[in-house]
């Protein structure tokens, strides 16, 4: 794999993977991608998922009567949250099970999936988790939930909102500890080693919490609203997009990125609309809103190129969890499979 | 938001105070005989009982943006269902808010100038605000969000006009003029209004920012803003060397009672020669910033030294977004005209300040 990212000796343009890459037509905007077994699954922006198995076959699957708003998977399975009020599971036999549904038939806003199989979902300024058991609890936060994230131990939910996070043990009767910050906040992510917590604001910035003492972290700089994060393999470092470079933030030390200048890495001239890192190496998979897609080496930066551009902006960009295939899809509904 | 408008989805704000009727008008909207179809995003505490496919309940959630600007307040749901909206785009033509008799429009209408997605997919259209005839003259006194919706409206559609004797009727529209003489304003009954009327105004769109004369002075038969062909060749904005439009004239001539509202006002200014850019550009920026909270809408059409194009802004509160619209034609008067509508304006102040940004 690393040697890919060697240039030949007298190569003065980037070296291209293009001609390796399989295309699909998924013939609607895709949101999102992920993996149920050996098969891609894109998310359209309506009412259907997309599967594209290793030969290439695309078949599709309708999931919603609407828009789909909301994706989590952990590779056994996916659930979704639409404009219908239901949140949908569906499993890598393309079975599909209602889960819930509203009773104002709501717009289920968000989905977040926790490896014990409890799903949480929000609709409106509501969260709800349901365990495997079947049983529904829910807590109401100050505004409509911006995002939901369970952390990596324990149940334990983080709701974003306006003005905050709050950390919800649904299990205990506690009072949720809530985590202020003034402005609205959307994603919400746990760091993988649970010591730290980062939104994306509404604004274009990041907000982190050390979660040991609430300690305030600023993530600022950005030309335009960040989208789309991912941890990096090892856990240490945080990729962003809405800059027109991969803006990496450091989270080895036990202050996070404070008083650190974050990475920078595939400077190009266009933005970065979706980031995923690669699951066991330290390589970045970047989509641009030109369509772009590249795959950059941490430790050097060393570029290759996936995908030229077109005018339609990547959308959805996502790995298998071995880490051999990287699926990714624009806003017109090409997409692509590259396996390494 | 002036940028290829054609394909960016129209968005209608519709306010009024709690009972003017502003179910009534959106009702009509929807049920009328047009073609068009359109999502609706609605309170989900308001009136009950509109029949429409695509409807979404709103929870008004406003808040302060974090950029160091006091005012600048926006609808984060308002962000969050136009995105969800656009999933479904192509199964609806156009989009209409319908906000609480009680709400500002302003955090309305921030979102549009200050959320980068929301400017990419969608425009705002005019702000229409439905107000009681029998009803608005006690309400402008005792209700401050009745003023701030009728100083904000593009069109003001005053209804339940049989329910008031045309003296009433004078006096309600005499306070509206006060308040905001730049509207367009139609009175009904049951809210029988063209359509065309109140949606597809292009009112925030920089290139249909066509003259700035208060309203109720073009003739009522004669709807200039319909000429948004860029070659429409009707010279009917005949510009007077003197400045008639200052607010404290209104109405003279025109058999309507003259108010002044204590409170919010309009202010009109007027050069024929032309303005030193790299003069007003910093006293317009500093005006906003330091007044901005006074200031609900600001827009103008100007004419700078050394430049053969026009130049047209448009603002809410400090807010500001301008650009160069088109040449100045033959024979046309390079003039400047602006106008602010706002709460306790320093009049003398703005006066004084722009008689500076007159090239010398």
């Amino acid at each position: 794999m690393s040697k890919a990212f060697e240039p030949s000796a007298n190569s003065d343009s980037i070296v291209s993977v293009t001609d390796r890459v399989r295309q699909v037509e998924i013939g609607v905007p895709v949101s999102a991608v992920h993996f149920l077994g050996e098969a891609a699954v894109f998310v359209g922006d309506e009412e259907a998922l997309t599967f594209v198995t290793g030969s290439g076959e695309a078949a599709r699957l309708p999931i919603h009567d609407g828009a789909i708003l909301g994706t989590a998977s952990d590779g056994k399975r996916i659930v979704s949250g639409g404009d219908d009020g239901k949140v949908i599971e569906i499993k890598a036999d393309g079975s599909v099970a209602t889960l819930a549904t509203d009773a104002k038939r709501r717009w289920i806003d968000n989905v977040a999936l926790h490896p014990d199989g409890t799903v949480a979902w929000s609709a409106g300024k509501t969260a709800f988790v349901r365990n495997t058991k079947g049983e529904e609890k829910s807590r109401d936060v100050i505004s409509t939930v911006g995002g939901l994230a369970f952390a990596p131990k324990g149940l334990r939910l983080a709701i974003s909102h306006y003005n905050g996070v709050t950390l919800w043990f649904p299990n205990m009767t506690a009072t949720p500890e809530v985590l202020d910050w003034a402005g609205s906040h959307l994603g919400v992510v746990f760091s993988p080693d649970n010591k730290f917590l980062v939104t994306s604001m509404h604004e274009p910035a990041l907000h982190g919490w050390r979660l040991a003492d609430a300690r305030h972290m600023r993530m600022t700089g950005y030309p335009t609203r960040v989208k789309s994060v991912s941890w990096s393999a090892d856990g240490k470092s945080l990729a962003t997009s809405g800059a027109d470079t991969v803006i990496l933030w450091p989270f080895a030390s036990k202050d996070g990125p404070m008083g650190k200048e974050p990475g920078i890495l595939a400077p190009m001239p266009s933005r970065v609309s979706m980031v995923a890192c690669h699951p066991k190496q330290e390589i970045i998979a970047v989509g641009y809103s030109d369509g772009t897609v590249l795959m950059v080496r941490i430790a050097d930066g060393a570029e290759i190129l996936v995908r030229r551009k077109t005018e339609q902006a990547i959308t959805a960009l996502g790995w298998n969890a071995k880490g051999s295939v990287l699926a990714f899809a624009a806003a017109d509904g090409n997409a692509g499979l590259f396996t390494l | 938001m002036s940028e290829t408008t054609a394909e960016k989805i129209p968005v209608t704000v519709l306010t009024g105070y709690l009972g003017a009727g502003k179910t009534t008008l959106l009702n009509r909207i929807l049920s009328e005989n047009h073609g068009k179809k359109y999502a609706v995003i609605v309170n989900e505490f308001g009136e009950i009982g509109i029949d429409n496919d695509l409807i979404i309940g709103a929870d008004e959630e406003v808040f302060e943006m974090n950029n160091g600007c006091i005012c600048c307040t926006v609808r984060g749901d308002l962000v969050r269902i136009l995105d969800g909206l656009m999933k479904r785009k192509g199964k609806f033509d156009a989009i209409i808010v319908e906000t609480t008799g009680l709400a500002d429009p302003a955090p309305v209408a921030q979102t549009f100038f200050v959320d980068e997605d929301v400017q990419n997919n969608a425009r705002l259209d005019a702000v229409v605000t439905v107000a009681d005839a029998k009803w608005l003259s006690d309400r402008l006194k005792d209700a401050p969000e009745a003023k701030n919706q009728i100083a904000f409206a593009d069109v003001i559609v005053l209804n339940k006009t049989d329910l008031v004797s045309p003296d009433e009727l004078a006096e309600v529209e005499g306070r509206i003029r006060a308040i905001n003489p730049y509207a367009k304003l139609h009175r009904t009954q049951r809210c029988q209004v063209a359509l065309s009327d109140v949606l597809e105004r292009g009112a925030f769109d920089l290139d249909r920012i066509l003259e700035l004369e208060p309203e109720f002075l073009a003739a009522d038969d004669h709807d200039h803003e319909h000429c948004h062909d860029e070659n429409c060749t009707h010279e009917h904005h005949h510009h007077h060397d003197h400045d008639h439009h200052h607010h404290h004239d209104h109405g003279h001539g025109h058999g309507m009672k003259h108010y002044h509202d204590e409170d919010m006002q309009s202010l009109s200014l007027h050069s024929d020669k032309p303005l030193d850019p790299n003069k007003f550009m910093p006293w317009l920026q500093q005006l906003v910033a330091t007044e901005g909270q006074k200031i609900l809408r600001s827009k103008g059409i100007l004419a700078f030294s050394g430049d053969d194009d026009r130049y047209v802004f448009q603002g809410v509160h400090m807010m500001l977004e301008g650009d160069h619209q088109r040449a100045w034609k033959e024979g046309e008067p390079r003039q400047s005209r602006l106008v602010f509508i706002g709460r306790e304006l320093p009049e003398q102040t703005i006066r004084d300040g722009f008689e500076r940004c007159i090239a010398a």
